[in-house]
């Protein structure tokens, strides 16, 4: 079995029809508006892709084990008002130092717990998640509400997501290439790998395989929980600050990208290259959402609307339409 | 038995089923009579089981057609052919767990008063259901979650009663039953016989179908091979026919003189919450130890407690003379115990059955062809390789999944998936359960190998003849403690039943035969 | 003969009383989430500077029915074993909606109403449609039409506003003899649509699907068209819910944190409720005390002057309790391979 081999196995049907729709948004785009198939626009839209990228790497995992991390809004917003508050909880030289694994620590925290909750609890990840989040979202607004935090972010968080180390490779890009190898490696080579697509498929035959699963299943919440705070502190470098409300864009984007990356929403099924590709597929549309603005179209038909309804309607839409032009389960029967 | 020559019940015909590239069924004529019980027989994989999703409309054939009583029909779903009057049992449990019996047994047609369902006519029509099978002391109201597998069983048949329907499928519907309510099945279905009902009856269990069949008909790969009146072919030509070349002793001869060394795994008094009492055990390296009973009597569970999974289990095991505490599976697996546990419920504890041929083999071996958590395709490429080749596992190729396998198939990758290990104590659910004769045969070979090679095995079986033609020694269960151990000229049949219901040694021998008839399965 | 064999399947199987008076698991979880909001309710009233005054009820009610309606609206999702992540969006739909056209003379009031009820009945269908025939995860679809339904909100209200035809919501919100009309509401929905619908056979296929789909498609359940019913009657009681939100504000507001805010809370409610999240047990009267449960845990906090930013967090943590408990079994787990079902 060949290097190209292993290559080609990664491109499943559903990864090659998420990247003929990147093709096919990016052609239309064009049509509309040619600087769309510049390189300077393709780099950009990377550049913004590997914020989701990042935390969608973290939530695959969830997936692939047949759980779902419903926290993401809330832990990016923790992972992003930790690293900027860190100078006020952790003092004005270690905070500047540390600000950043304190940020990411605090989210791989929230994994924690979630992780301990599903593996050890056995609760439902869907609603305990979602019991994070609010739990995390509370703990946000008491942060922010019991004394005015520092929500300016460090310059080492700037540097990190507006720099390029490597020249013309915008730094954010290089963390998520560099996340996303190492995760196609342990989902393809390693024994976690394996048993983290074992366990999505049968958790009692791997369990009786003598695998400690729920060591697995608090390892990838951790591993989820670190990588959306990792995007939450991107994100504070971004937009030079942090807010409430930065993660909440984020959940039905992420979970998207890696169901119409081709991964079973039911867990054991789905390739990392499948996810890289839903992420460039969900930014290249929302992007395009933002430029082409149908609302604009809507409006000379005296059908005057908020840019918001048609970002809402037009995305979720386009997402059902995706779906269920490839995502559908096979009929058990 | 109903006269020939009359226009059947039921007439299938040139029935052509594929699934993918899988040729299930191939131009399978049936008939099926009012009176009428008609056995099918044939290896898993047959075609048995497509026949009667066919006919019972869960899947739709690519070609042929169903006629009733000379009218063509076509079932789209399970309803049309529930109203049509064909009502199925089927292998795995369709009941609804949180559900009531009564719910249950009215869930397709419930009795309806102002178009809402009437609570209290469906559970009368729930207990005249239970009544006629004999299943009285369950009553309607419980959920049927709380109920034993075999009541579970008994609610099943009473559901499909409940349609009244005209043709009656059993797809190893008795294989969770006791041999008493086995019993009270048997008296129902002579009594629905006479009734009128067509009946379809699917066993691999030759006694069960010597006793109920009237008409027999035998499929091979997808292909009718025979339809005879029961009773006309002796037992071997029929599994001739079904294995489709000649049949040798199914059992491979034990090894005799096995070296007198010391035991691999020594139990003193292993309890367990009441359902394992006092459990003594000792098993040699090149011994294999069957563990006998009637279904149920905590067999299942000294396997589980011995593989680390029950909590609280009390008692002392020692491996090769090193007293351990068995805490889970892992460490069960691990190199300082040694053990592998071949669970029965192969699709649910076994297999990850999407997953590749590959990816399960080397499933529990994983970690010996890895260093520091990587993988070692080229080792591992290999171990599979010789695995494949030992157990003679056909596949389309190993990188396809394990769900496109025949269910012997599927057995022999768990089988592999544990050998992978070097397991010392090779500990077995069951394994041949629902198994085609052929794998069979090979399974039993195996084992004599693996004994032979030194591995010390532990062999539950519900087959009475499997215990008796594989091991050396039996250790009887009943009520979660050891009853008796037979071994040698002792390991009989009969001595196996009385010992199973726990009746005194040296009972009269014509009883126990009678018992022995009834309640081996 | 066989006396022997049968008293060792008797022994093992257990006769059962011909008669027994046992609560079901729906029916214990009704009464749980009953007494914690009893317990609740009167340490509220005990902390209450002026007391259980009818005022004090009737608000109570008012909110409380609230989020009730549109937790029975995820309770039937929940109960065939999926989860309504829009039930959230199509109240504030069917609020902005209703802000807009239950207005003017009875006539145009009362088309307005079944307007607004058919469209969160139209939303609820269009999920369960695209959920069934597309053979797509609950999860994912309801996540995206949410916000489908919520971008149309927008649409109708761009900014908060709007009126509702001001009779009706005085009746709608007001109480006689102190006892509130929305609690009126609330036992309405449950004798027109929750009773018939728990005993049609439509109803009990959703319970069939949730405790084991694929045996129910065996056994002749309509499986497509249970599904579909399920998602729809949520919508319709989500609209209803929006119905009610338009005459205690009496405007409409289309804000994501409402939306947001009703559907985690509704999950919660339906937790507490003793509806298993795993489907085929529940009852929507569980969600409706679960969802007062949840709404007097706001009131606690006012009155023991606990900052109610704090609010989220609370919910959370109920979330988080209340899912706990459920997972208690796991102490009482003897054979660890019970634990991977």
């Amino acid at each position: 079995m060949g290097a190209l081999d292993t290559l080609f196995r990664q491109f499943d049907r559903a990864t090659v029809i998420a990247f003929g729709c990147i093709v096919v948004l990016l052609l239309i785009g064009a049509l509309a508006e040619p600087a769309f198939l510049s390189p300077k626009y393709l780099l950009q839209q990377l550049h913004v892709a590997s914020f989701l990228g990042v935390v969608a790497t973290g939530v695959m995992l969830v997936i692939l084990l047949g759980h779902i991390d419903l926290s993401i809004p809330w832990t990016i917003g923790v992972g992003g008002m930790m690293a900027t508050g860190a100078v006020g909880i952790l003092g004005p030289g270690l905070g500047v130092t540390f600000a950043i694994p304190f940020g990411i620590l605090c989210g791989a925290g929230i994994g924690l717990i979630n992780g301990l909750g599903v593996a050890y609890l056995r609760a439902p990840a869907m609603i305990f998640t979602l019991g994070m989040n609010a739990v995390a979202q509370g703990l946000m607004v008491y942060h922010t509400g019991g004394f005015a935090p520092q929500d300016r972010a460090t310059e080492f968080m700037r540097e990190l997501t507006v720099g390029q180390l490597i020249p013309g490779v915008p730094n954010p890009l290089l963390i998520w290439i560099v996340l996303g190898a190492a995760t196609m490696f342990v989902l393809n080579r390693t024994t976690l790998g394996r048993q983290i697509y074992a366990i999505g498929n049968q958790e009692r035959a791997v369990f009786l395989s003598g695998v400690d699963t729920r060591r697995v299943i608090l390892i990838c919440f951790v591993f989820s929980g670190a990588c959306a705070a990792a995007t939450g502190v991107l994100l504070a470098g971004w937009a030079n600050r942090s807010y409430q409300a930065m993660g909440d864009p984020y959940l039905l984007p992420t979970i998207a990208a890696i169901i119409l990356g081709g991964t079973n929403v039911l867990g054991g099924r789905g390739k990392y290259v499948g996810t890289v590709a839903g992420v460039i597929l969900i930014t290249i549309l929302q992007s395009m959402l933002s430029v082409v603005q149908p609302q604009r179209y809507f409006a000379q038909l005296g059908l005057d609307m908020p840019a918001d309804t048609f970002r809402q309607v037009v995305f979720g839409v386009v997402i059902i339409a995706m779906l269920l032009l490839y995502g559908r389960q096979k009929l058990l029967r | 038995m109903a006269d020939s020559g009359a226009t059947p019940l039921l007439r299938m015909s040139g029935i052509t089923k594929h699934y993918g590239g899988v040729r299930a069924l191939q131009d399978v004529h049936f008939e099926a009579n009012r009176g009428t019980i008609h056995a099918l027989l044939g290896e898993n994989g047959a075609g048995k089981s497509t026949l009667i999703k066919v006919l019972s409309g869960v899947v739709q054939p690519d070609s042929g057609t169903i006629e009733l009583d000379g009218v063509p029909v076509q079932f789209a779903n399970p309803t049309e052919a529930n109203d049509a009057g064909i009502a199925c049992i089927f292998q795995e449990l369709s009941l609804l767990p949180d559900l009531s019996v009564a719910d249950n047994i009215g869930i397709t047609r419930p009795p309806k008063r102002f178009g809402l369902i009437d609570n209290r006519a469906q559970r009368r029509v729930a207990e005249e259901a239970l009544a006629r099978v004999g299943g009285e002391a369950i009553h309607p109201s419980t959920t049927v979650r709380e109920l034993p597998l075999s009541r579970r069983q008994m609610v099943e048949i009473a559901k499909a009663l409940a349609r009244n329907p005209k043709i009656l499928i059993l797809d190893e519907a008795t294989s969770a039953l006791t041999a008493a309510d086995v019993e009270k099945v048997f008296i129902m279905l002579h009594k629905l016989r006479e009734e009128g009902m067509a009946i379809i009856y699917i066993s691999h269990r030759m006694n069960e179908i010597a006793e109920l069949a009237d008409v027999c008909t035998v499929y091979r790969n997808g292909q009718k091979v025979e339809t005879f009146e029961a009773g006309t072919r002796s037992d071997n030509a029929i599994v001739e026919m079904m294995i489709g070349r000649e049949y040798e002793s199914v059992f491979p001869p034990k090894a005799d003189n096995k070296p007198d060394v010391a035991p691999v795994l020594k139990v003193r008094d292993f309890s367990w919450q009441g359902e394992l009492n006092g459990i003594d055990l000792d098993i040699r390296p090149g011994e294999i130890v069957g563990l006998g009973g009637l279904d149920g009597q905590g067999q299942r569970q000294l396997l589980l407690g011995l593989f680390g999974t029950l909590i609280g289990a009390t008692g002392t095991v020692e491996i090769s003379g090193r007293p351990v505490k068995l805490s889970s599976p892992k460490h069960a697996k691990s190199d300082e115990i040694g053990m592998a546990l071949i669970p029965e419920d192969r699709k649910g504890e076994g297999l990850m059955l999407p997953m590749t041929v590959r990816e399960n083999l080397s499933f529990a071996a994983v970690e010996k062809v890895s260093r520091a958590g990587i993988v070692d395709l080229k080792a591992e490429e290999k171990a599979i390789d010789e695995m494949v080749s030992l157990l003679k596992i056909k596949s389309d190729g190993i990188d396809g999944p394990v769900a496109s396998l025949s269910g012997g198939n599927q057995q022999k990758v768990v089988i592999g998936k544990w050998l992978m290990t070097k397991p010392r104590i090779i500990l077995l659910n069951d394994p041949t359960r629902g198994i085609d004769v052929g794998t069979k045969q090979e399974i039993y070979q195996l084992l004599q190998n693996l004994a032979a090679e030194g591995a010390a095995i532990l062999f539950y079986s519900t087959d009475y003849d499997e215990l008796i033609g594989c091991c050396d020694r039996v250790l009887v269960m009943y009520g979660g403690a050891v009853v008796r151990t037979l071994a040698g000229r002792e390991l009989t049949e009969t001595n196996l039943v009385s010992a199973a219901l726990n009746l005194p040694a040296g009972t009269d021998e014509a009883a126990l035969a009678a018992h022995a008839k009834e309640a081996a399965q | 003969m066989s006396a022997p064999v049968e008293a060792a399947g008797v022994e093992r199987g257990g006769r059962r009383p011909r008669f027994k008076f046992r609560l079901s698991a729906a029916q214990r979880g009704i009464l749980i989430a009953i007494a914690i909001f009893a317990v609740m309710f009167a340490v509220y009233g005990w902390k209450q500077p002026v007391g259980l005054t009818a005022n004090v009820i009737n608000t109570a009610s008012n909110k409380g029915a609230l989020l009730a309606l549109v937790a029975m609206a995820q309770t039937l999702p929940v109960l065939t074993g999926g989860l309504d992540l829009s039930v959230g969006a199509i109240f504030v739909l069917a609020n902005c909606l209703a802000s807009t056209i239950v207005v003017g003379d009875p006539v145009s009031t009362t088309l307005g109403i079944i307007a607004v009820l058919f469209v969160g009945l139209l939303c609820g269908a269009t999920n369960g449609i695209i959920i069934v025939y597309g053979r797509l995860q609950p999860l994912i679809v309801t996540l995206a039409m949410g916000a489908v339904y919520f971008g149309i909100a927008l649409a109708l209200r761009p900014q908060p506003g709007g009126s509702v035809n001001f009779e009706l919501a005085d009746f709608m919100t007001r109480s006689t003899f102190a006892i509130p009309h929305s609690a009126i509401l609330l036992l309405l929905v449950v004798v027109f649509i929750w009773i018939p619908y728990r005993r049609s056979v439509l109803g009990r296929a959703a319970f069939a699907i949730g405790s084991a789909e694929q045996a129910a498609y065996m056994s002749g359940v309509p499986v497509d068209r249970a599904k579909v019913l399920a998602f729809a009657l949520s919508g319709l009681l989500a609209a209803i819910g929006g119905l009610l939100l338009t005459a205690i504000t009496y405007s409409g507001a289309a804000k994501i944190s409402i939306a947001n805010d009703y559907t985690l809370n509704s999950i919660g409610a339906v937790v507490i409720g003793g509806t298993s999240l795993f489907g085929g047990v529940g009852s929507a009267i569980g969600s409706i005390f679960g969802a007062f449960v949840m709404r007097t845990v706001g009131d606690l906090l006012i009155v023991f002057d606990i900052n109610p930013v704090l609010q989220p967090l609370f919910v959370g943590i109920v979330l988080l309790v209340a899912v706990c408990i459920g997972s208690l079994r796991v102490l009482r787990v003897k054979n660890k391979l019970d634990l991977y079902r």
